[in-house]
């Protein structure tokens, strides 16, 4: 089942992106990793970097309008899904102008009219939320696909259960993309569940279920394509596992003690997706060097204009604890 | 001199002291020991929690009864009710209160159920220790106070320590006990110091603690609200006010004498809760106050919660949810008539 780096090239505009992409989501979640650090940040903050080919990879297919639903680990959904980068990091500040008004912080960073659903506080939410969204767009006919990233521990929740099985037998547009970095927080995969690979579980279901190594974005957007495809197109569900890892700790703070060191160097170095993508877009002869390196330096000037509009921006006023609970309250 | 323990160092002697004592007392949670079948990793720099508060124990007990879950709430939480039932005496760590969502049957439906429905046959010495309470920045869904809805489940016991002392003695008290517990600890005050006796002791459910006495008006504080209220408590005295500070400690069973006999004495009833005040635990305090104790009162009894709102990220709306003693103060010069308690707050 397992497919290897794909020799198929892309279009140059499809490259450039998500080369954009995965570029913005590592500056990201590095400058956040700083901010923590120094204690500009509160809260729990889980971060992304290692595993942004699986977001950039399938995100690539979507249009505003298809829904993704999101985890703890948000910020590279986000990122994938084309919302504000500033607002992202001002919502991280706790701030007004954030994409939540600040009320909703890393957990729950959303923004609805990016098709973003929300990063999730409760491992194994997302489940039924994308099957929502995907009757939604069933029923109103948009051929509107909705996307459910979640992580290896949430596989072993009832919600995994009980939403593969509702999307298959109600034929919904979803895609399940499992995002085994190989920890649920400080727990190894290999312990916490009895199959050997999460697409085991996706047979049980009769749904179309693949394995693809998630630090290759052109093998995970290719397997997304044929997914997109089948779900557009009334054909229902299917589960791409994306074998990864994340390059930081379950939540910032984490010691990490549970994982290996030399497994950190590999993945921080060879197995690394941006780097991976490189040799590929090199080998293909997609972009130059110099275009690459362009990229990076407006990311880099994003992510700081980002920090300092974050910082610069107000608190929400007072009032703004009793509002949006309701839509209407007498 | 008495040793002083954190909040956190003191639940972690009282699990160690239960399971010393009684081999059924097993432990299970998700990372309560941490990094599980990962070779390279000695014991000693395992999670033990999420928090660190169950650091350690898997070297003394092992992986045996130290046991990491799968995230899979309903799964381990239930299995921890039927372990209770059929002879072991597990203490299930649910991580955050919040996860409740994900196990409420386990717990209202099974757990606190099952002696009553099957005739009085069935014991269930379950502890289920939680995780709960704002101000950590943790936002909507690990940061909620959830004690209210397990107090309104008959078949459930609710205990919410204030002080290290006080969290030792109850959980070997909750552990103890044949009926399932849960045990709230608030988050932030796992750091917090305080005197600990040594050894084993226990301090009764449904006790509660007059944490400072005074004849002038009573405030039932729960979890840190308690330190909230001896905070308001000494800026009072400074203007002659002498507040008794009644924690409850547990809210199921209530000690409804302790409350009635010190409002009996000051006449005057604030309820401070970090809960949400819809049928909260402070309106329930309020209404049995009013219901078995109004010829005592001469004043309205005032209730101190959070507003009617899901816990905000942003610190400068989380500071604003959550009571503190101006808030007190502001309500006692409304009690008592005296303008000059709002200049001080």
């Amino acid at each position: 089942m397992e497919k290897t780096l794909s020799s198929q090239v892309l279009p140059k505009e499809k490259v450039v992106w998500m080369y954009r992409k995965m570029v913005e989501i590592r500056q990201f979640e590095d400058a956040v990793h700083r901010l923590f650090a120094a204690g500009k940040l509160a809260g729990f903050v889980h971060l992304y970097a290692g595993e942004e080919a699986v977001a950039v990879g399938v995100c690539a297919h979507l249009t505003e309008r298809d829904y993704i639903t999101s985890t703890h680990r948000g910020h590279g959904h986000c990122i994938a899904k084309e919302c504000d980068i500033p607002g992202m990091m001002a919502e991280l500040y706790g701030k007004a102008t954030g994409l939540c008004k600040g009320k909703g912080g890393s957990m729950h960073i959303a923004d609805l009219e990016k098709g973003m659903l929300g990063a999730n506080g409760i491992v194994g939410g997302g489940f039924p939320l994308a099957c929502g969204a995907g009757l939604t767009a069933k029923l109103t006919k948009t051929k509107d696909v909705a996307v459910c990233f979640f992580g290896d521990g949430a596989n072993n929740q009832g919600t995994f259960h009980e939403g593969l099985n509702l999307a298959a037998i109600w034929k919904l547009p979803v895609i399940f993309v499992a995002e085994n970095n190989g920890y649920a927080e400080a727990t190894p995969f290999e312990y916490a569940s009895s199959c050997t690979h999460i697409a085991d579980r996706g047979q049980g279901y009769n749904i179309p279920s693949v394995i693809v190594d998630g630090k290759d974005v052109v093998a995970v957007y290719q397997a997304a394509q044929e997914a997109v495809e089948r779900a557009r197109n009334g054909g229902g569900p299917t589960l791409i596992e994306c074998k990864t890892y994340r390059n930081y700790g379950h939540f910032e703070g984490d010691a990490q003690t549970y994982k290996k060191a030399d497994e950190r160097a590999l993945h921080a170095n060879e197995k690394d997706a941006i780097n991976l993508f490189k040799k590929y877009i090199k080998e293909h002869k997609l972009m130059t060097d110099d275009e690459m390196e362009a990229i990076n330096k407006d990311v880099e000037q994003l992510i700081e204009e980002s920090i300092r509009f974050a910082e610069q921006s107000p608190f929400p006023a007072p009032n703004e604890l009793l509002t949006d609970v309701y839509v209407s309250y007498p | 001199m008495q040793r002083t323990l954190t909040f956190s160092q003191a639940i972690n002697e009282a699990l160690c002291l239960a399971m010393r004592k009684d081999e059924k007392v097993i432990l299970m949670g998700e990372d309560v020991a941490g990094g599980a079948q990962v070779d390279h990793l000695q014991d000693e720099e395992a999670w033990g929690g999420v928090m660190g508060v169950t650091k350690g124990l898997v070297q003394e007990f092992g992986r045996e009864r130290v046991l990491d879950t799968p995230i899979s709430e309903a799964g381990f939480i239930g299995a921890a009710a039927a372990a209770a039932s059929t002879g072991l005496r597990p203490v299930a760590e649910l991580m955050f209160n919040d996860f409740i969502g994900s196990c409420l049957d386990q717990v209202m439906n099974q757990a606190a159920k099952l002696r009553y429905m099957f005739g009085g046959k069935a014991k269930v010495p379950l502890t289920i220790r939680t995780m709960f309470g704002a101000g950590f920045r943790a936002a909507a869904q690990h940061s909620q106070t959830l004690y209210a809805i397990f107090t309104h489940m008959p078949g459930i016991k609710v205990v919410v320590p204030s002080t290290p002392a006080d969290a030792k003695g109850l959980l070997l008290a909750s552990i103890a006990d044949d009926d399932p517990v849960i045990f709230f600890e608030d988050k932030t005050l796992y750091s917090k110091s305080g005197e600990v006796p040594e050894g084993e002791y226990t301090i009764p459910l449904g006790k509660a603690d007059i944490k400072r006495a005074g004849s002038d008006l009573t405030i039932v504080a729960i979890g840190k609200m308690v330190h909230t209220a001896l905070e308001a408590a000494d800026q009072l005295a400074q203007k002659g006010i002498e507040a008794e500070v009644v924690d409850p400690r547990t809210l199921s069973p209530l000690d409804e004498e302790t409350i009635l006999a010190s409002v009996a004495k000051t006449n005057r009833l604030i309820v401070i809760d970090e809960a949400n005040p819809r049928c909260s635990v402070a309106r329930d305090i309020a209404a049995m106050v009013a219901d078995k104790g109004f010829d005592t009162l001469d004043a309205p009894i005032k209730t101190i919660t959070a507003p009617h709102t899901p816990v905000p990220f942003s610190p400068a709306l989380e500071d604003l949810y959550l009571p503190n003693a101006s808030r007190v103060l502001e309500v006692v010069s409304e009690l008592i008539g005296d303008e000059s308690l709002k200049a001080i707050s």
